[in-house]
């Protein structure tokens, strides 16, 4: 396979650019793979919202008590609103079944609508007789997601440069760790996002020596880098940590600020500018590593390593110098979700606290193609779907629990195999380069 | 760094080379084969692992933190603390792992060999499965999921039938191996006909699994009558793996059963017609596409495959380790370790047997090391990832001990390389 390389137009992503650079070769190509998958959404969206719909009123209350402007509660009736979400649905469907007919693409954004109204058909159909507070929904989501963020992130800038990254994991947990420690010591959380950054570079440090220098499998220094980290970290949380809880495992945490002006807003305000800092620091690295990767010199650079070394080599690009600092770069941003399990979160660092989310960070990356703003959406939407099971646990669902914590697994799995596809990551991704 | 201290004889040999490079004498020849080949490698991986426990060991010990407060009036005493704690650890370790020598007669010293076997079992088992997967180019993460699968349908068949004897065994371990595969195969599936990434499909696989399980013991067919545990009955008697030893140890018909696994998979891999197109697939599927292979096909085989046998591993928990009933948390990990456990065996049957033994002794002799010496058992995880990694750097290695390399190449130009293709397609394509 004769990749084309995909360092030159600004905005191409993976294989977007792949199918704009084939050219017309691919236009023929009609897939129906989105209408069958939104066909198979919708039906479901028939069975659970008409077949099994219940009635009652579903209340969505849409501010919280402190807000300036307060919204007033919307109350649907729960079962005209799931007949009216399923005729939306197949109406999209038909859409999406007539665009393909004309050889058109479905856009995303029909898509994205597509999975709102089935969601607004859920939620009025989960919590028929009952209220769901949407600001705390979409507030606890964001908040789940900020790590699956951090390390998305991460996991993007080290793929786009040539180097897997699978020990998103163990630099989350290396983070944690430290900036509890550090944060307890000297009991600035400040520091402790700094020794988070450091960790998740020194768990970079190693993954760049073995990959670059020694040429060792990237995903095998991945994998096992998690294992060390899990057992570092456990290992002095039991010797250090857990004996000295009072002193070296309380660190402070950061504070709630809340944005003037902007945090008013309703419904938007409380759920994204009532965070704390290493939220704020969140949506900056967003908005950084999305201009830098596709605006600026170094994301040419880096991408052009990620892609094609050997040319990158030719105009005179260091790779392994590019690699290593950008793969260290990578760890400081996924260190800095690893701090927001201890010091905007939970607290006190315990043992596996990170509990596989670098491994949905990962999945998170992959989902989103290896684009920053999509890997972020991803990550949001694994936060939001973990969050839902909690509101709804909370308000007593009619689903077992076990269901409703297994649904964002499950709509990945649908998602992935539906309207992804085969998502093709930068064409040198874990491929060593050797300088010949 | 005292390892340091052994290499001027190694060092001192390098020399001889220049000396008379025409005519090198047969014994530096012989040298050379073994200071540049796998074994000393290993072994020298496992030295260096060790070497870096005992270091955190000894930093943590409260005796030796004690003793370093008046380091510089009385250092011997730090010096001792830290071998004591080291060597005790360490001690419990090979006493917990291979042979207990404060026991009276041999039968009993042995057990935790035995111990170690047991524990061996489902990791080899499950590493098989991970390797296959790593030889097709698939990066199967999906063993916690395909374990849990495994059990809860073998061992449902173990405590719900009432069949004979032996024919029993035979059911629930085809239905637990059955079902392993069936949860890699929808991963297989998912690939060939949408392309969909097995890293993603198998980690969501993973928590679909836990949270189907939980609900089955909770409140399905997996529910232990009249209790309000998570937690299915014990399997039927006729179902459980007989011992290989007698009840004195707990070694079962579980490790024969992973030798025939790995003698079939060796045979899969190196004799069939199947497992000659899994490996063209894994070196280079668009290489097998053009040579008339259907790669797609391979990928559902080979996750099915794969599946089954991290499946057995799951089986054997239920049939074998933990028969008094299970929860949903009894892959205990086992799915993740196997991936260490197929890297360090570098996917090939008869090395993930051996790094099947020796993960298993660490965890055998860890237990025991944590009980008689409370160093925690992550000191374990810590050793073994480092071998894994030592292991995979042989250049590193060599530098630590100044070792030759191997031919006049760059160092690491050559090993490192061949290998470096079958895992990372899986992730890279």
């Amino acid at each position: 396979m004769s990749t084309p390389i995909t360092v030159s137009p600004a905005g191409s992503t993976g294989p977007g650019a792949a199918v704009t650079a084939a050219g017309p070769d691919f236009e023929q190509i009609k897939s129906w793979k989105t209408p069958i998958a939104l066909a198979i959404f919708s039906v479901l969206g028939f069975l659970l919202l008409v077949v099994f719909g219940r009635d009652g009123e579903s209340t969505m209350r849409l501010s919280t008590t402190t807000d300036l402007i307060q919204l007033p509660d919307v109350v649907l009736p729960t079962r005209p609103t799931g007949i009216a979400v399923v005729a939306l649905l197949l109406l999209i469907t038909a859409a999406s079944g007539w665009l393909v007919r004309s050889k058109a693409k479905v856009p995303i954004w029909l898509v994205t609508v597509f999975a709102v109204f089935l969601l607004v058909g859920f939620l009025a159909w989960a919590s028929a007789d009952h209220t769901i507070p949407v600001p705390g929904l979409l507030f606890g989501s964001l908040s789940l997601a900020v790590p699956l963020i951090f390390g998305a992130l991460g996991g993007v800038i080290s793929e786009r440069v040539g180097v897997v990254n699978v020990a998103i994991e163990g630099q989350l947990l290396a983070g944690a760790f430290t900036s509890a420690m550090v944060a307890s010591i000297t009991q600035q959380p400040l520091l402790g996002l700094v020794a988070a950054m450091l960790a998740g570079v020194l768990v970079s440090f190693v993954l760049a020596a073995f990959a670059i220098k020694y040429f060792v499998d990237q995903v095998i220094v991945g994998v096992v880098l998690n294992v060390l980290v899990s057992g570092v970290t456990g290992f002095l949380f039991s010797q250090l940590l857990a004996p000295n809880a009072g002193t070296l495992n309380s660190p402070p945490r950061f504070e709630n600020i809340n944005i003037p002006l902007l945090s008013e807003i309703p419904i938007i305000g409380p759920v994204f500018f009532r965070q704390t800092l290493i939220v704020y620091i969140m949506y900056v690295a967003v908005a950084c590593v999305y201009f830098g990767l596709f605006h600026t010199k170094w994301g040419l650079r880096l991408r052009a390593v990620g892609e094609h070394p050997q040319a990158a080599d030719t105009v005179g690009i260091n790779v392994a110098r590019t690699r290593f600092w950008n793969v260290s770069l990578a760890g400081a941003i996924a260190g800095l979700g690893g701090a927001y399990f201890t010091l905007g979160s939970v607290g006190a660092f315990g043992k596996e606290m990170t509990a596989g989310a670098g491994f949905i960070a990962l999945a998170a990356v992959i989902f989103g193609r290896w684009d920053p703003i999509r890997a972020t959406l991803a990550a949001l939407l694994f936060g939001f779907a973990s969050n839902l099971q909690n509101v709804l646990s909370i308000i007593g669902s009619p689903v077992p629990s076990e269901f409703m914590l297994m649904l964002p697994y499950l709509v990945t799995i649908f998602a992935v195999a539906g309207l992804v596809g085969q998502s093709r990551g930068p064409a040198a991704s874990g491929k060593p380069y050797i300088k010949s | 760094m005292s390892e340091t201290l052994q290499t001027p004889p190694v060092s001192s040999g390098k020399p001889a080379g220049p000396d008379q490079p025409d005519q090198p004498s047969r014994a530096y020849q012989v040298f050379r084969e073994i200071t540049t080949g796998n074994a000393i490698i290993s072994v020298l991986a496992v030295l260096l692992a060790l070497l870096v426990g005992a270091i955190l060991i000894a930093f943590t010990n409260e005796d030796v933190q004690k003793a370093s407060v008046y380091f510089f009036s009385r250092p011997g005493d730090t010096v001792v603390a830290a071998w004591n704690s080291v060597s005790g650890a360490y001690s419990a370790l090979f006493q917990g792992s291979i042979y207990n020598f404060r026991k009276p007669d041999f039968a009993s010293g042995i057990k935790p060999l035995t111990e170690t076997l047991t524990f061996a079992t489902p990791l080899i088992a499950a590493g098989l499965g991970v390797a296959l997967g790593f030889r097709v180019g698939l990066f199967n993460i999906g063993g916690r999921g395909q374990m849990l699968i495994a059990a809860a349908l073998g061992g449902w068949v173990a405590f719900a039938l009432d069949l004979p004897a032996g024919i029993h065994l035979v059911v629930a371990l085809v239905v637990g191996v059955a079902g392993g595969a069936l949860w890699g195969g929808i991963v297989g599936l998912l690939k060939a006909r949408t392309g969909a990434h097995e890293v993603i499909t198998t980690i969501m696989l993973n928590y679909v699994a836990y949270y189907l399980v939980s609900y089955l013991l909770r409140d399905g067919f997996l529910k232990t009558p009249g209790s309000n545990n998570p937690q299915s009955p014990a399997s039927k008697p006729t179902a459980v793996f007989p011992d290989l030893l007698g009840p004195a140890y707990n070694l079962h018909l579980g490790f024969i059963l992973v030798i025939i696994a790995t003698i079939f998979t060796w045979w899969l891999l190196s004799r069939s017609n199947l497992g000659f197109q899994f490996r063209a697939v894994g070196l280079n599927p668009h290489a097998a596409r053009v040579a008339g292979i259907s790669v797609n096909r391979m990928y559902v085989y080979a996750m099915l495959f794969s599946g089954g046998l991290v499946g057995l591993a799951g089986i054997n928990q239920v049939l074998g380790t933990s028969t008094s009933g299970f929860d949903a948390g009894i892959d205990s990990g086992i799915g993740f370790d196997a991936i260490t456990v197929a890297l360090l065996g570098r996917s090939r049957p008869w090395g993930v047997f051996a790094a099947g033994i020796l993960f298993g002794a660490f965890k055998a002799g860890g237990f025991s090391m944590q009980a008689a010496e409370g160093v925690p058992i992550d000191i374990v995880l810590i050793v073994q990832s480092l071998i894994v990694l030592f292991i995979a750097a042989p250049p590193l290695v060599r530098a630590i001990f100044r070792l030759p390399t191997p031919g006049q190449k760059t160092p690491g130009a050559k090993t490192p390389r061949k290998r470096t293709t079958t895992p990372t397609e899986a992730v890279a394509s």
